[in-house]
């Protein structure tokens, strides 16, 4: 199943609602980039509320989205990681710091248009 | 005999049927979502090293009662390469894989017991436990 990405003005959102597996996190990577080539998003929020555990395997994947879109020009904002998920990714030794986050998704679009600059 | 539950690693799927199964046993067991969390999380961790590392094995999950105390235990098994740096492995950054190199050593710090048997060319084995405060 892939996961949709919906375009809102210049951004383009992601509500992720179920559980990741690699096939999916993967897939999701590679159209993510694809989306946004095709629409000239400047920024992108994708919002993990639903999500009850991270991974090594996944945080790589999100990592990497993150800086992959920062190369073609995006900024992307991860938004409602919850606090079991925060816990173990520190205990895992993952802390993800490069990556920009917000406690929910409106906090993460005022974020976002901060980060743009408008 | 203690209940036990086994998934058999053989692609990624897989590795989402040991960790739902690993997360079923924690919650019947009364742990919190904390708790789940790093079960899950480690489980998923040694189901993706057999998947890696060693092409296939299993994940088994025991229900624990010693003492009056519950718990959780993890068995991943291989027939893998084995591990011949068990140290080296341990170390957080280390991976052969291009990964985090977070897995092993993050697994040990998410449980409260972590075992690794391994004998290069034969396979490995790691026992985790967790216990319900």
């Amino acid at each position: 199943m892939r996961i949709p990405i919906l375009k809102l003005y210049d951004c383009l959102l992601v509500s992720i609602q179920w559980e990741l597996d690699d096939v999916t996190a993967l897939q999701f990577q590679e159209d993510l980039l694809h989306k946004i080539h095709e629409t000239s998003a400047n920024g992108v929020v994708i919002d993990i509320t639903s999500i009850d555990f991270i991974d090594s395997f996944i945080a790589k994947v999100l990592g990497d989205v993150f800086s992959m879109s920062k190369l073609m020009g995006a900024k992307v904002v991860i938004t409602g990681i919850q606090p079991a998920v925060a816990i173990t990714l520190i205990e895992l030794g993952i802390s993800l710091d490069d990556v920009l986050t917000a406690l929910d998704l409106e906090k993460g679009l005022e974020k976002l248009q901060q980060e743009l600059g408008d | 005999m203690e209940f036990q539950s086994c998934v058999k690693i053989i692609n990624e799927w897989d590795i989402v049927a040991a960790r739902q199964l690993g997360r079923n046993v924690a919650k019947e067991l009364g742990f919190g979502t904390v708790d789940q969390a790093r079960i899950t999380t480690a489980i998923s961790e040694l189901a993706r090293n057999i998947y890696l590392y060693a092409g296939q094995g299993s994940v088994c999950i025991e229900k624990l009662n010693e003492d009056g105390k519950s718990g959780l235990k993890i068995i991943a098994e291989d027939q893998g390469p084995g591990i011949e740096d068990i140290r080296r492995v341990m170390e957080d950054g280390y991976t052969t894989s291009g990964g985090l190199g977070a897995g092993l050593p993050g697994a040990k710090r998410l449980m409260d017991e972590f075992d690794i048997e391994s004998i290069p060319g034969e396979g490995t084995t790691i026992v985790a436990m967790k216990w319900l405060r």
